[in-house]
C-alpha cells in the first residue's frame, strides 16, 4: 500500500514521516517519530491512555488518523517539561502520588492540561468532568483529581 | 418508593502469601566496585511500590543511604526464584529474602574494612551515610566507596550476599483438617454508608471509612496511596465489577475491557483511612501485606449497608441494581 507523507509539530518541532495510509496517530507517534509517552490501552477510543493535544483540543489518537493531522500542532506529555523542570501538572502527579501503574498518566495529564489550557481555575466537579473519558485502575482517581486541582492553584499563584 | 439509606460493617482477617505447596522467594545483593548495592530479584513492580521498598530494606540492613541501592525486576528467567507478587506476598516474603542477602553482603563489607583499618569487624558500625566507623572512635573510619575499591581490586572480595526466604507447605491434619495457610495476617475494618434508590436499585456509596492493621508502613505514603485505590477497587468489586453482565446466555457477554464496569471519578465515595501499624513477628522491618488484603473489607460493608437500607441479601457480586430489584420483589417489600 502506499505510503503517506505528513508533516506536523511536535511539541514544537518539525516532524515529517511516511505513514501508511489508514495508521493511527497513535501509531505514527509511537513507531515512527518515536514519542511512546501516548499510550494504546483499548484502540477503540474508550479508555484515553492516547490522549494528545492537536492544535489546542484534546483528541484520542487511538482515533485519528494520521493523515488528517497534517500542518497540525499536537503535544504530547513527553514534550511538558522544560529544561529539565517539570510541568506543574507533572509535579502535582508526583507530589499527590498520582501515579501508580503509570500506564493512565500520560492521557490523565494531556486531559488535564486540556482543561487547565480553557478553565484556568476549575471546579472539583470541572475536574471529574475532564477526567471523565480517561480509566485508571490504581489510584481510586481521589489522587488524580487532588493532583490537578493543586497544579491549577500553583499556575494561578504564578499568574498573580 | 423512595431512597432508603443504610450502614454496615464489615471486619477481615487477611493472609500475607499463600501455601500450596511451598512459598519461596531468593534475593540476591552484591556491590558495584563504587559501593553502590545491587539487588536482584525476579519479583515484579507493576506500580505496587516494589522496587522503592526493597531498595529501602536493602539501604536499612547494610546501613547506606536508600539512594545508593539499584534494584533490578528484570528477568525471571535469570533472576533468583520468586514465586511472583500476588496474594499481598511481596514486601513480606521479597522483604525477607533481601534482609538476609543483605545481611551476608554486609558481613563482607565489614571485614573488608576491618582488614583496611585494622581492626576487628565487630567493632564496626555504619553510620547510614555511606561510611564505616570504629565503634567509640568515629574519627576512624572509612567509607564504603573506598572499602568497595580495595574487595575488588586489592583484596579480591566479593561483597555479597544470598537471601532466601520460604513459608514451607503446611499439611491439613489427618482428623481436623486444621492447617496454617499462613504466618501473617493484616487486619481491616470497613463502615460504609449507602443510599439505595427501591425503585430503581441504584446503588451510591456516600462515604467508606477503612481502618488497616498493615504492621509495619515501610513507606507511609505508598501505603497510603495503595489503601486510597484499593478502597475505591473493593467498592467496584461489590457493586460494578464482572465478567458475566448480560444474561441469559454468553453470547451477550462483554468481549473486553470496554466493557467491564467500574466506578469513575464522578462515582466516588467519600473515602476515609486510617492505618494502625502493629509490627508483624515474621515481617521484614515488621512488615504484612497491605496490597490485596485492602480492596476486601469494602464488599462485605457494602452488602451489608444495602441490607441495612432495603432488608434484603444479596448474596451474588457485584450487587446490581437488577439483583437488588429481584431480590426486593422477591422479599414482596416491592
Amino acid at each position: 500500500m502506499a505510503k503517506v507523507p505528513i508533516q506536523f509539530t511536535l511539541n514544537g518541532s518539525e516532524k515529517a514521516e511516511f505513514v501508511e495510509s489508514g495508521a493511527t496517530l497513535l501509531n505514527a507517534l509511537r513507531d515512527k517519530v518515536g514519542d511512546t509517552s501516548p499510550k494504546g490501552g483499548c484502540h477503540q477510543g474508550t479508555c484515553g491512555a492516547c490522549s494528545v493535544i492537536i492544535d489546542g483540543e484534546l483528541r484520542l489518537s487511538c482515533l485519528t488518523l494520521a493523515e488528517t493531522c497534517s500542518g497540525a500542532a499536537i503535544i504530547t506529555t513527553a514534550g511538558l517539561a522544560e529544561g529539565g523542570v517539570l510541568h506543574p501538572l507533572q509535579r502535582a502527579f508526583l507530589d499527590a502520588f498520582a501515579s501508580q501503574c503509570g500506564f493512565c498518566t500520560p492521557g490523565m495529564i494531556m486531559a488535564a492540561k486540556a482543561l487547565l489550557d480553557h478553565t484556568p481555575d476549575p471546579s472539583r466537579e470541572d475536574v471529574v468532568e475532564a477526567l471523565s473519558g480517561n480509566i485508571c485502575r490504581c489510584t481510586g482517581y481521589e489522587p488524580i483529581i487532588q493532583a490537578v486541582l493543586t497544579a491549577a492553584r500553583s499556575n494561578s499563584q504564578n499568574v498573580a | 418508593m423512595a431512597i432508603r439509606r443504610g450502614r454496615g460493617v464489615a471486619a477481615i482477617n487477611y493472609p500475607t502469601g499463600m501455601n500450596l505447596g511451598g512459598d519461596p522467594t531468593q534475593a540476591l545483593v552484591h556491590s558495584t566496585p563504587t559501593g553502590n548495592f545491587m539487588v536482584t530479584l525476579s519479583s515484579v513492580d507493576l506500580g505496587q511500590g516494589m522496587k522503592q521498598i526493597m531498595a529501602q530494606i536493602c539501604a536499612e540492613t547494610i546501613g547506606v543511604p536508600t539512594d545508593r541501592v539499584v534494584v533490578d525486576t528484570a528477568d525471571t528467567d535469570t533472576g533468583p526464584h520468586c514465586m511472583g507478587t500476588f496474594a499481598s506476598r511481596g514486601t513480606h516474603r521479597a522483604g525477607n529474602a533481601v534482609i538476609q542477602a543483605a545481611r551476608e553482603a554486609r558481613q563482607v563489607m565489614l571485614e573488608v574494612a576491618a582488614e583496611e583499618l585494622e581492626v576487628d569487624a565487630r567493632d564496626l558500625e555504619t553510620d547510614g551515610q555511606g561510611n564505616i566507623l570504629v565503634k567509640g572512635a568515629p574519627q576512624k573510619s572509612i567509607s564504603i566507596f573506598d572499602v568497595a575499591l580495595s574487595a575488588h581490586f586489592k583484596r579480591g572480595r566479593s561483597i555479597s550476599g544470598r537471601g532466601m526466604f520460604l513459608i514451607p507447605r503446611s499439611y491439613p491434619e489427618k482428623e481436623t483438617g486444621a492447617m496454617k495457610p499462613s504466618t501473617c495476617y493484616a487486619h481491616a475494618c470497613t463502615v460504609a454508608e449507602v443510599e439505595v434508590d427501591d425503585e430503581t436499585g441504584e446503588v451510591t456509596v456516600l462515604t467508606v471509612k477503612n481502618i488497616f492493621e498493615i504492621g509495619r508502613a515501610l513507606n507511609p505514603k505508598m501505603v497510603e496511596q495503595q489503601l486510597v485505590g484499593g478502597s475505591w477497587m473493593g467498592i467496584s468489586h461489590a457493586l460494578y465489577e464482572t465478567t458475566e453482565p448480560y444474561y441469559p446466555s454468553r453470547d451477550h457477554g462483554g468481549t473486553d475491557f470496554n466493557q467491564y464496569l467500574m466506578p469513575g471519578p464522578g462515582d466516588l465515595a467519600d473515602t476515609e483511612i486510617i492505618v494502625l501499624e502493629r509490627p508483624s513477628a515474621d515481617g521484614p522491618y515488621g512488615a504484612k501485606g497491605p496490597g490485596e488484603m485492602c480492596a476486601n473489607p469494602q464488599i462485605p460493608a457494602v452488602a451489608n449497608a444495602i441490607f441495612d437500607a432495603v432488608g434484603v441479601r444479596v448474596d451474588t457480586l457485584p450487587i446490581t441494581p437488577e439483583r437488588i430489584l429481584r431480590a426486593l420483589k422477591a422479599e414482596g417489600t416491592v
